[in-house]
């Protein structure tokens, strides 16, 4: 089966992606999508060309109407809500906050559900706020797979706790133990 | 792909209702957004189900102000991404300058904040008396709050930020009163602005214009409409023109692009080219 995985992650989360990311291979071949809270202190650097820096997969900031593509890591902009439609095309929105933030991993992770249903993969890491809680709860009610960052070994455990809390997760896992499964879960899948 | 859901279904017999009703066609919308829209939409009415909405908006023609509030208006700041305004103020404005009278236009003016901005701007350059701006908006209950120029207090330190970023000299407290939770903009500052309701899917050019400002209003629309309103904004452009539109929009891979040239890639600043 063709997956979509979605990521979220806020404080914390460039030290704990730069550590997932460099875990799938230069051929993976799903379509990953990162988003970051911005903060402050990453305003005036672009996360792409961070995390470009470590990860294996070409890493490309999301555009509006661009194809969500196999084998990319796209990174939502700062201060954009970023969603996907059925057609697996990115947009954007400035409509208001959610869940405090915008980006927010529950829009993501909500229009991912609707246009992937069970094909979505939803990972929660490092943050604290409860973002992506109500977004995964989706990812899970459309049949997605949940994974969660072991809130132990977050650096801020209150996003994670809270996506356990309201969602639930199918695996519980460290930064490598995610890493891991994210790289092996295709190879794992009947072909569609 | 999934199959369409009941919710899907629900708010597909909306979109047709508010076209076949009223003309307007929010089928062109980018759906995931117009989905959240709404959703919200139904929360804040209090209806019990997104059918319900098409009952009402079928039975009760005044209901149709309300949805057209839910469904169009895209959050704003004011002098948002200031170094925008500060390109427009150092690049743009002076090229205006040479003209005898200025006409611009701010499509999708929403609550006004960025009509506000560039009154502002315009002021502090000289230029505001021999200025005409139009902003328009689907949306009648924005037009008249951007009218007002009232905006939330808790706003007023990120909009003054904002404005010393886009290089203001005074202190944006000079053009508002503050009054208890909301702060309430100048009113000289809208003389010379024609707010007005224009629908960018069905209405056509109104005006010759020396700049477009629309700003992260083709996000909303699918690729026809997106393709639509920019050929209406190339149709409305004097030679030399400006057009600017939001840091993440593009001209590339439409079908308007041969028509300008970029002055700004990172600000999304073009210029009408090619007019004979």
């Amino acid at each position: 089966m063709f997956r979509v995985v979605g990521i979220g992650a806020s404080i914390g989360g460039l030290e704990a992606l730069n550590q997932l990311l460099p875990g799938l291979p230069r051929d993976y071949p799903w379509p990953v999508i990162v988003l970051q809270h911005a903060s402050a202190g990453y305003r005036d650097t672009r996360l792409d060309e961070l995390l470009a820096l470590r990860s294996a997969l070409p890493v490309r900031e999301a555009e509006p109407r661009r194809p969500v593509q196999p084998g990319v890591v796209h990174v939502a902009p700062p201060g954009y809500h970023l969603l996907v439609e059925k057609d697996l095309r990115f947009a954007l929105s400035v409509d208001e906050k959610v869940s405090y933030v915008r980006p927010s991993v529950d829009v993501l992770f909500e229009s991912m559900a609707d246009a992937c249903g069970p094909r979505c993969v939803g990972v929660i890491l490092t943050g604290a706020n409860d973002d992506g809680a109500e977004g995964l709860a989706a990812i899970r009610r459309a049949g997605g797979l949940a994974l969660v960052q072991d809130p132990a070994q977050a650096r801020a455990p209150q996003m994670p706790e809270a996506a356990l809390r309201r969602a639930g997760a199918d695996r519980v896992l460290d930064l490598q133990g995610l890493a891991a499964r994210l790289a092996a879960l295709p190879g794992e899948e009947e072909p569609a | 792909m999934p199959e369409l859901d009941s919710e899907d279904l629900e708010i597909d017999e909306f979109v047709r209702t508010l076209k076949a009703r009223h003309g307007y066609d929010f089928a062109q919308y980018a759906p995931a957004s117009l989905k959240r829209r709404v959703r919200a939409l139904r929360a804040r009415t209090g209806a019990e189900s997104i059918a319900a909405l098409s009952r009402r908006l079928a039975e009760e023609p005044l209901f149709l102000r309300q949805v057209l509030a839910g469904l169009s208006v895209p959050v704003s700041e004011m002098f948002r991404d200031p170094w925008v305004f500060e390109l427009l103020r150092r690049e743009v404005l002076p090229v205006l300058a040479s003209y005898p009278r200025i006409n611009i236009w701010q499509a999708g003016c929403a609550h006004g904040e960025e009509v506000y901005s560039l009154a502002i701007l315009l002021e502090e350059a000289g230029l505001y008396d021999k200025t005409q701006i139009f902003a328009t908006d689907l949306n009648d209950v924005a037009l008249e709050e951007a009218a007002e120029g009232i905006y939330p207090a808790a706003n007023a330190a990120l909009y003054a930020q904002n404005y010393l970023r886009a290089g203001g000299s005074r202190s944006l407290s000079h053009y508002f009163h503050a009054r208890y939770e909301r702060i309430k903009f100048d009113q000289s500052l809208v003389r010379n602005v024609t707010f007005a309701n224009h629908n960018l899917g069905t209405d056509g050019v109104f005006a010759e214009v020396q700049l477009i400002l629309c700003r992260n209003v083709l996000i909303y629309f699918n690729d026809a409409l997106q393709d639509r309103v920019l050929r209406l904004f190339r149709d409305s452009l004097v030679h030399k023109g400006y057009l600017c539109l939001g840091t993440k929009e593009t001209l590339a891979h439409t079908s308007v692009e041969p028509d300008f040239e970029g002055v700004d890639t990172a600000a999304k600043l073009y210029r009408r080219i090619g007019h004979v």
